[in-house]
C-alpha cells in the first residue's frame, strides 16, 4: 500500500499506484457468463491517459468539474482517474435518477463535461432539462451502437488526445468530488469533499479492513455511492487490488461471481444481505434431519471458536459447504448504505462470514464507524475509526442523543449552500441528525432519527421535501410529506415509511376517489420513494410569513394524534 | 412472431405464476413493485425468469424505472 501522507491528491496518489503495480490485473468486467474485458494497472493507465488528453485539448483544466453517470463498469474507473489527472472535479451522479433529476442536478454541479452510456444518453438527450444546463459542454456516450444517432454527444471510444497529457496537481484542501446527498426536488445537498478527505478515509478503511495485490473487490453498489467510491476504487488501487465489476446484476450471475472470480470483499445493502440469508436459510431447511443436526453443531462449534475474534481458516474447513459456492476466499462482506438488524449479522458471522457494519454518511466521508470485529457484536455499529472523533450530543438520561462527528474526512460544506452548510457543521462538527449512544466498550448504538428522512434497505435517503411536487395541485387544501418516525419518533432504525399529511377544503371527505387519485401520483415515483399512508388534519396548517410550512411546528402537531389510528395505509 | 398483446399476456402469466398469485388477477397498468409487493431483487429474478422464456437478454439499463407489466412487456417485444 501506498504511504498516503506522502500525497496531495487522489490523483497523484492514484498515478504512483500505476506505476508501482503496472503488472498487477486492477479490473475485470464480466457480462453475465462472458468477461468482456481485464486490464492491468499498465493497460489502465494506457486507457486513461488519451482520454485526460483529450479533456485538456477541450480546454479542461484545474477546478472544472466533469459528471459521470455510469452503472459500474471499467470504463467508470478509467474516466474517473482522467478527470483526476486533468486536475478536475469528479461529480459522479446516481444513473438510476430520472433523467430531469440528472439534468437538475448537472445544472447545479457546474459539470462542463458529462461522460455517461447510450442507454442513458438515449433517455437524457430528450428529457427537459437539457436546455437549462447549458453548462454542459462536451458529452462523452460509451458503447454507442454503430448507426445510433448520438444528439450531440461524442464516443467516448473515439476521445482521444494525441500524446502525453500533463498532469495537473491539486492541494489536498482542493475540491476532488462533489457528491449528491439529497435534494434532487428540494435543495441539492452536493457536499464538497476535498482530497484531503478521501485520503484520510482511505488510511482508515484499510487499517481495518487491508488490500493487497492479489485481493479482489466485487463492485455491486453504485460507483457513485460513497462507500463503493473508496472501496471499490480508491483503496483497492493504492493497494493494487483488483476490482469485479458485473454489467448484470442478477442475483444468479452475482452467485456465480464469488466462485469464478475467488471474491475477497463485497460490499451490500442490507436488502440484498438480507436476501442472501434467505437464500442460505433455504438451502439450510432443505437438508435432511440427520445432516442438520451435524450441520448445526458445526455451525455451534464455530460460534463457539470463533467467540473473541474471526477464525477464517477454521470456519472455511469446519463449515466448507457454506464457504465453498463463495469461492472460498470471501473474507468480508461489507454491509453499508442502511442499518442492518442484528440477527441478519449473527446468522453471518455464526456461519465464519464476518460482516463489517458500519455507520457512515456522506458528508462525513464514507464510514464513521466500523465494527472492527475484536470482538464481533451484532448489537452495535462498531467503533469510530482512527481519526475519527464522536461525541453524543444534548443526551437524555438514557444517554442517547445526537450523534456529532469531527474529522478530516468531514466535508468542507454543501455546494452554494452556506446557510445548510453552517446548520450541518457547527464549530467544527458534523450534526448527523442520527440518534445514539457510546456504550461503556466505546461502541456506537443507532436510536433513530432526529431528523425528518428515511433510509430504505436499499441504502436509498428519501427527504419529504424532493417528492411533494409529485403531489402539486392534488385536490385539497393543503398537504406536506413527513417521515412517520420524525412526528412520532421511535427507538428504531428500520421500516421506517413516509406519509402524506392532508388537510382537507371545508366539507370535503377522504374518498377512495381522492385515494385512488394520491395512489396514482404515487406510482410515478420510483418504487422506494413511495409514501406509505395519509393522516388526515383538520386545521390550517402554520406557515411562515412567506407561506412556506413551517415543518416542525406542523409536525409538533401532527404527534398529538394517536399514530395507530390517524396513520391510514395506501 | 407474438404480438404485442400476446407477449403482455405471457408477462402477466409468468409473473401470477412466479409469485403465487391467481391467474387473471394481475392487468397490463398494474404497478408490479405494489401489486406484487416485490422489492428490486425479486424483480430481477423475475425479469430472469422472463428472459429464459422468451429467450432474450434484457439488460438493466432496459428495465430501469419500469414498474407497470405492460411497459416491460413492451422492452422485451423490442427484444424479440
Amino acid at each position: 500500500m501506498l504511504d498516503l501522507s506522502k500525497y496531495q491528491s487522489i490523483g497523484a496518489a492514484l498515478k504512483d499506484a500505476l506505476d508501482q503495480f503496472s503488472k498487477e490485473v486492477c479490473l475485470m468486467e464480466a457480462d453475465r457468463e462472458r468477461e468482456k474485458e481485464r486490464l492491468t494497472y499498465h493497460d489502465f493507465k494506457e486507457r486513461a491517459h488519451p482520454l485526460a488528453k483529450a479533456l485538456q485539448e477541450k480546454a479542461f483544466s484545474a477546478g472544472d468539474r466533469a459528471s459521470i453517470i455510469m452503472t459500474n463498469q471499467s470504463k467508470w474507473l478509467i474516466t474517473a482517474y482522467a478527470i483526476f489527472y486533468a486536475g478536475g472535479v469528479l461529480v459522479p451522479l446516481d444513473y438510476k435518477l430520472t433523467p430531469e433529476e440528472q439534468w437538475q442536478l448537472l445544472k447545479h454541479s457546474g459539470a462542463k463535461v458529462l461522460i455517461t452510456e447510450y442507454p442513458i444518453w438515449r433517455q437524457l438527450s430528450t428529457a427537459a432539462g437539457r436546455d437549462m444546463a447549458t453548462n454542459v459542454s462536451t458529452v462523452l456516450v460509451t458503447e454507442a451502437p454503430q448507426k445510433a444517432d448520438l444528439a450531440g454527444a461524442q464516443r467516448w471510444e473515439e476521445f482521444h488526445g494525441s500524446g502525453e497529457p500533463a498532469f495537473i496537481p491539486r492541494t489536498r484542501n482542493d475540491v476532488a468530488c462533489i457528491v449528491y446527498s439529497s435534494g434532487t426536488g428540494g435543495r441539492p445537498k452536493g457536499c464538497l469533499m476535498t482530497h484531503e478527505n478521501y485520503l484520510e478515509q482511505c488510511v482508515a478503511l484499510t487499517s481495518t479492513y487491508p488490500f493487497a495485490p492479489g485481493v479482489r473487490y466485487l463492485s455491486i453498489l453504485p460507483t457513485n455511492h460513497a462507500i463503493d467510491f473508496m472501496v471499490g476504487f480508491f483503496g483497492p488501487f493504492i493497494c493494487g487490488a483488483a476490482v469485479v465489476h458485473l454489467r448484470t446484476l442478477r442475483p444468479e450471475y452475482v452467485r456465480e461471481a464469488f466462485a469464478k472470480y475467488k471474491i475477497t470483499y463485497v460490499s451490500v445493502v442490507p436488502l440484498v444481505l438480507k436476501n442472501l440469508q434467505k437464500g442460505l436459510q433455504a438451502r439450510f431447511d432443505e437438508l435432511s434431519s440427520g445432516k442438520r443436526k451435524v450441520f448445526n453443531a458445526l455451525v455451534g462449534l464455530n460460534r463457539a471458536l470463533t467467540k473473541s475474534r474471526p477464525r477464517i481458516g477454521l470456519s472455511r474447513r469446519l463449515l466448507r459447504q457454506v464457504h465453498d459456492p463463495f469461492g472460498g476466499q470471501l473474507r468480508t462482506i461489507i454491509v453499508g448504505g442502511a442499518f442492518t438488524e442484528p440477527q441478519t449479522l449473527q446468522f453471518f458471522y455464526d456461519l465464519g462470514i464476518p460482516v463489517a457494519n458500519g455507520y457512515g454518511l456522506t458528508e462525513a466521508g464514507t464510514a464513521i464507524t466500523v465494527n472492527d470485529l475484536k470482538p464481533f457484536r451484532a448489537d452495535t455499529v462498531g467503533k469510530p475509526l482512527p481519526g475519527m472523533e464522536v461525541r453524543i450530543v444534548n443526551a437524555g438520561s438514557d444517554g442517547i442523543g445526537e450523534v456529532s462527528v469531527r474529522s478530516k474526512t468531514v466535508m468542507s460544506g454543501y455546494l452554494n449552500e452556506p446557510e445548510l452548510t453552517a446548520e450541518a457543521i457547527v464549530g467544527g462538527w458534523l450534526q448527523t441528525g442520527d440518534l445514539g449512544r457510546l456504550d461503556p466498550a466505546g461502541h456506537l448504538q443507532l436510536f433513530g432519527r432526529k431528523k425528518n428522512m428515511i433510509v430504505t434497505e436499499e441504502g436509498k435517503n428519501i427527504y419529504p421535501e424532493d417528492i411533494e411536487s409529485v403531489f402539486e395541485s392534488l385536490p385539497v387544501k393543503e398537504f406536506c410529506i413527513f417521515a412517520a418516525n420524525y412526528i412520532w419518533p421511535q427507538r428504531s432504525m428500520i421500516g421506517e415509511q413516509l406519509l402524506l399529511a392532508l388537510h382537507l377544503e371545508p366539507g370535503q371527505t377522504y374518498t377512495d376517489d381522492l385515494r385512488r387519485e394520491i395512489s396514482a401520483r404515487n406510482s410515478k415515483l420510483l418504487n422506494y420513494k413511495r409514501i406509505h399512508g395519509v393522516v388526515l388534519f383538520d386545521q390550517d396548517f402554520p406557515r411562515t410569513a412567506s407561506m412556506k410550512i413551517k415543518r416542525n411546528a406542523l409536525a409538533e402537531q401532527l404527534a398529538k394524534l394517536d399514530r395507530a389510528a390517524a396513520f391510514l395505509p395506501l | 412472431m407474438r404480438t404485442l398483446e400476446q407477449t403482455t399476456q405471457e408477462v402477466l402469466d409468468l409473473a401470477s405464476k412466479h409469485f403465487n398469485v391467481p391467474p387473471g388477477s394481475l392487468a397490463p397498468e398494474d404497478d408490479f413493485f405494489k401489486k406484487l409487493g416485490i422489492d428490486s431483487l425479486q424483480t430481477l429474478e423475475m425479469l430472469s425468469r422472463l428472459e429464459n422464456h422468451f429467450g432474450i437478454e434484457l439488460p438493466d439499463y432496459e428495465v430501469q424505472g419500469v414498474s407497470d407489466f405492460r411497459t416491460l412487456a413492451s422492452r422485451i417485444q423490442s427484444r424479440l
